[in-house]
This record gives structure tokens, sequence and C-alpha cells, in this order.
């Protein structure tokens, strides 16, 4: 085993010992604006729609997701705050899974994937997504489109205030994923295509 | 220089299209960090740089503590770390699970360690398939080539050479326009991720106190390649550990923004262990291999060893007046531009292309625009330095070879020898002293002097023993 070779290497070359305390890290550097909610609605939608996703707001979800997904295959997410809007139970929309099989081959048809979100990013336009039994990780990545819906409470300023408020995401979850408007790509000369892997549209509905 | 290295150099140097290609794409990417840093956008740019760098260097001067930590949270949430000195190691330990899993498909997301060690040719040879999922990497691979930009893999292929290449290996119509080439490659990788056994993935950050690895990408696929497949391979260079993850919230905000001007990449994911209880998704199994590859041999110098604090944003590659003119190719290893010319010698030894680190006007664009403050043009001139003195060294060297030489020569003729032997023996003071350092002036000069000085031999006897044999 080359573990002991290489952690002996090391400590030889910066001179340390086995076991041996670290110095003090630089203090962490975390500084969180005060914003209010307004401002971060705004600052969500600009910066949404800059990278070509779209945002609203609405005291309505669950008509604004209706006519969006009209005729079209939909898969849901378990977050309980779904099913309060009324869309899991909207027509085409498909919700409860718990079977990651059953999950893969749904999210693989569907045309829309529907998800809530842990919490958003006002100063990036992201949005945070915990995995859990409640949120699966592919709804918001197999399907072309995308829309979350999002309770306004849960906008935080940025980075800086959800590193305050989860210190240490994977004591929550084994996956946090920010994600900042759709699937890009530039890697054929340096041409702007939507949707290379993940959703090309994304639709963030704040409530 | 190698002749190689100069002729990759004109090579590039006298192809027009290549020329306006890298010139624009890097011009671009150049343009969008600086909007992105300004001032008026991003205030404390300046204070970021400084606690990235600051962070980095704490870590480096306790990466065992760190790798240790970070090995102790990983496999607390049911992961797995695993160390490895060389691409052989890697290769082994892959393909060791692959077998074990009955594996053949690998999908992977785009990672420059794995290039480093030629990971899918090795894998290729034993019969599995890795597919690189990114579609420059894609394209890249597809051509049976190199990255040609940390970030822009496939910045030196047109819309119709990717054509070309799809034409060729994806046996699909001949298709011109770039968003219906996206669309090919998405269906094909589609059903690549959905099949696949294994993924394999990069990092950008290994959290210490999470036991996480955080991937930041703009396509998806490395969600995907870390989702879908059951099993889950990280391979990482051991230099990338951070403390905490709340140190992302600085590393993050300046990554995006150094690599391509976006204030976040599309996806940033931060994954800890396979799913847990309840998960719906995610995989079963999570592995980290550490890699070092060479890394141990830049720490003991404590100023070269900021090598090891660059995050691959390429940011250095568009600033470089010599990267925008010789390209990605024209670099001796995966990785190009100042930051390639850093790390390339310290990785494989000067000796490897001792041109590189000349290959600079060291106007220091490169370390202004470092994240993390790599003193660049400083290494470059450390590095200068060192390939003279390893230059000396070999000079040194062949005047000792040739001087050997001659005495071999003249060991293996008898007569010669004896000669050689009596003249000698006449040049020895009367008075049985030190008399090899005292040569008389034609042989008492410069390297010889300085090869005397500290040798001498015992005063000759008065009859040598060949003369005395001849004599019993």
């Amino acid at each position: 085993m080359s573990r002991d070779n290489i952690l002996h290497r090391i400590r030889t070359a910066i001179g340390r010992s086995a076991g041996q305390a670290a110095a003090d890290p630089p203090p962490v550097r975390l500084r969180i604006p005060e914003v209010d909610m307004e401002s971060r609605i705004a600052s969500m939608i600009a910066r949404i729609e800059a990278l070509a996703g779209k945002a609203c707001r609405s005291a309505e979800p669950c008509a604004l997701v209706a006519a969006a997904i009209a005729g079209k295959k939909a898969v849901a997410s378990n977050a309980p705050y779904l099913s309060e809007c009324g869309i899991t139970a909207l027509p085409g929309v498909r919700s409860g899974i718990t079977d990651r099989d059953e999950l893969r081959e749904v999210c693989a048809a569907a045309d829309v994937g529907i998800t809530s979100a842990d919490y958003a990013l006002a100063d990036t336009g992201s949005l945070v997504m915990l995995s859990s039994p409640q949120e699966a990780r592919l709804i918001s990545l197999l399907p072309p489109s995308h829309i979350a819906v999002v309770p306004r409470e849960r906008i935080l300023t940025g980075l800086d205030e959800l590193f305050t408020v989860l210190p240490n995401p994977a004591v929550r979850t084994s996956s946090m994923v920010l994600i900042t408007g759709p699937s890009r790509t530039a890697d054929i000369e340096q041409i702007l295509v939507r949707g290379v892997h993940g959703p090309g549209q994304i639709t963030v509905i704040m409530v | 220089m190698s002749a190689e290295f100069d002729q990759k150099i004109h090579t590039t140097l006298s192809d027009a299209n290549l020329q306006l290609a890298i010139y624009t794409a890097t011009g671009r990417l150049k343009e969008k960090r600086v909007e992105s840093v300004a001032p008026g956008v991003l205030p404390d740019y300046q204070e970021l740089r400084a606690q990235a760098h600051a962070i980095k260097k704490h870590s480096i001067e306790n990466l065992d503590h760190y790798l240790e930590e970070f090995e102790r949270n990983v496999e607390a949430r049911g992961g797995k770390v695993v160390y490895c000195k060389d691409g052989t190691e890697v290769a082994d330990f892959v393909l060791g699970l692959a077998k074990e899993r009955g594996a053949r498909l690998i999908v992977k997301s785009k990672s420059m360690t794995t290039e480093e060690v030629d990971l899918n040719e090795r894998l290729e040879h034993h019969g599995l398939e890795p597919v690189e999922t990114d579609l420059g990497e894609y394209i890249v691979q597809l051509a049976h080539e190199r990255p040609y930009h940390i970030v822009a893999p496939a910045l030196h292929k047109t819309r119709y050479d990717v054509a070309e290449i799809f034409t060729r290996r994806l046996h699909v119509a001949n298709e011109i326009v770039i968003e219906k080439q996206t669309a090919i490659a998405r269906s094909v990788l589609r059903q690549k991720f959905l099949a696949a056994d294994i993924g394999i993935s990069g990092a950008n950050f290994l959290v210490a106190d999470s036991g996480a690895v955080v991937i930041v990408e703009n396509e998806g696929n490395a969600r995907l390649t870390t989702t879908a497949p059951k099993v889950h391979i990280t391979v990482a260079g051991i230099e990338k550990v951070i403390p905490r993850a709340q140190d992302l919230a600085t590393f993050l905000k300046l990554l995006a923004r150094s690599a391509t001007g976006q204030l976040l990449s599309v996806y940033t994911s931060l994954l800890a262990g396979p799913r847990r209880p309840g998960e719906i998704d995610g995989p079963d199994e999570f592995y980290v291999v550490l890699l070092d590859n060479g890394r141990t041999k830049l720490l003991p110098d404590r100023s070269k060893r900021q090598s090891l604090y660059c995050i691959r944003c390429g940011a250095c590659l568009n600033a470089c007046p010599v990267y925008r003119k010789i390209g990605g190719h024209s670099f001796p290893w995966v990785y190009s531009g100042p930051i390639g010319a850093i790390i390339t010698p310290q990785f494989m030894g000067v000796a490897h292309e001792p041109s590189l680190p000349f290959a600079s006007s060291l106007c220091g664009a490169c370390g202004e625009v470092c994240p993390v403050k790599i003193d660049i043009p400083k290494i470059l001139l450390e590095l200068r330095s060192d390939v003279k003195k390893s230059e000396t060294r070999e000079k040194q060297n062949r005047l000792e070879r040739l001087a050997f030489r001659v005495f071999a020569w003249l060991m293996t003729h008898p007569r010669l020898y004896e000669l050689a032997g009596r003249m000698g023996a006449g040049m020895a003071p009367a008075d049985g002293g030190s008399w090899i350092r005292n040569l008389p002036s034609p042989m008492n000069i410069g390297p010889v002097r300085a090869w005397l000085s500290q040798r001498d031999l015992p005063p000759p006897p008065a009859q040598s023993f060949r003369e005395m044999w001849r004599r019993r």
C-alpha cells in the first residue's frame, strides 16, 4: 500500500511528524450583507434571466406550473412543499417515487422535472439542492426542462450566508448541488449551446 | 530546445486558422474574467485572492494532517480512500474494482489528473471502455488527442473538424451546425450514462472537515457521472485538499470567474460518500483515489511548492502572450501555459524539456491573474537557475568522463602505462613531499587544479613493481 509511504514522504518534505497537530488555519472569511427580501427576489430574477433562464414571483405557483407542463410528461420530487401547493396532483405529473430504477426510467422519459429547493442564492441566482428522500438528484438533471418552486424565505443573500447556515453540508446529505442557470457548453468554437447534458431550460418560481 | 518542442511551435505558428482560434478563444475568456472581477462587481477580489493563497499555503504546510482528516471523514460516511503513487497504481485499482463488479463501460467527467497518468489508454488496454463525457473532452478523445486547454479542451477544433470526427467515429451524417453537433453528443452520451457501471470524476477541491469532493462544471456531465452509475470513483491529486467547507465560499467566488468569467459555474456539486439510507438515487459505492505522481517532489522547496496551490482555472493560459501564440499542444506534457511551464519541470525533472522555463517573456501577466496568487514568474526564474545548474553539472561530468576514458585507455596498454609511470615518477620532488598537487604549469590549469585540490598520491617508489618483477 502506498498510503504510509506517501504520508511519510509528505511529512519528511514539510518537516512534520505523524499525528502532530496542525497550526490554526486562517480564520474563515464569511461576510453576509444586509439585503431585504424584495431586493433578493429582484436579484434572483435578474441573474437567472441573464443566464437565459426564467424566473418570477407568484402567489399561485400551481397554476403557473400547470400551464408550463400542459400536454407534457412531468416528474415531481417528493418535497412536501410541492404537494402542499397541489403540484403533485396536477395531471401528467408522476410523483412519490422511492425506487432508484423506477426513478431513472421516469426521469429519462420525462419532459419536465419539478422540484423545490432547500435554499436559493440571490447574488448569483443559484438553487441549492440537498439530496434526500424528498429530493432525488436526477429530477433536476435528466429531463430537458427543470422547474423549481421555492418559498421566498429560503432565498439567502449568497454563498457566505449558505456556508453560515450550513457550515458542513456533508452532515446533512451525501450530495449538495448549486444550480446556476441552464446546462451549457461553449466547447465548439466558443459558441454557447444550452442543454448539453442537464436541462436546457430552467424556471424558478418564488412564492 | 528539443527538436520536437521547436517543431510543434513552428507548426502552430504557421497555421493561420489555429492562430486565430487560439487568439479569439483566449481573448474572450480573458475579457470575461476581467469583467467578472472588476471592482464594481467584486470589490473584495484582492482580499479573496489573499485569503485563497493563505488557505492553500496552510493546507500544503499541513498536508498530511488534512489528508488524514479527509480520509477519516470519507470513511465515516461509508466511502473509501485509496492512495496511489502513480498511474499504474490508479489503473490497477480501477481494473481490480471493475473486475470485481463485472464492469466494462466507464463514464468519465473532465479530469486533468487522469490525463496526467493516461488512465484511458491503460483501461482500454485491458478491455474496458472509458468514455469522456464533457463535450470538449469527448471530441478530443474521439480524435485521439490531448486536451488543448485546461478549461477548453477542444479549443483548437472548428465545427468542420468536429463534423469530420463525428462522421468518422460515430458514423452519423455530416453535421456542421454546432447546436446539432451538441445534440448528437448528448444523445450518444445519454445512453452511455444510463448503461455505465462506473463513473470516474476529477475533483476541484477535497474538503477535509466534510470528507467531501467538490466538482465544478457547466454541462451536467459530472453530475451524471457521479449520480447514474452505482460506483463513483474520484481521482484527485493530494494537493487538492482544503480544511473546511466554509473555505469554499472563498474559492468558489474565484474559480468560475477566473476560468470563464461566470459568477458561479452552472453546477457545483459537493459529494460526501455513497447515497444514504432513504436517499432515492446516487452511487452505492464511493471511492476517492489520492494521487501523488510526483507531487511530493515539489514539497521540500518552500518557494516552488506554491505550484501546488493551483486550482486549474486556466486564467494564466489566457493571459499569457506565449501560450496565445504557441498553443496547448506545443507544451511537452498535459499541463500547458505558464502553470504547465512551472509544474512540468518539477514533476518530470528539468531535463525533460530544459527550454520550457525559458519559453516565457516574464511579463508577469500570469502572476497577476492567478486567483491563488502563485508567483509564477519567480518560479520560472528559479527553474531557469535549476536548469543552468544542472547543465553546469552535466558539463563537469563530461570532462570527468573524458579523463576517465583516457585513464582506461592507458590502463589497457601496458607498455604505454609503464612509460607514463616512469615519466610520472621522474617528475616527483626529491624530498618525497606532496607532488601531484604541484604539477608543472602546462597541466596545472583550471579544472585539473580543481580536481587535484583534494587529491594527492604517495611519493613514487624508486622501482616500480614491473621492474622488481623483471629483476627477481
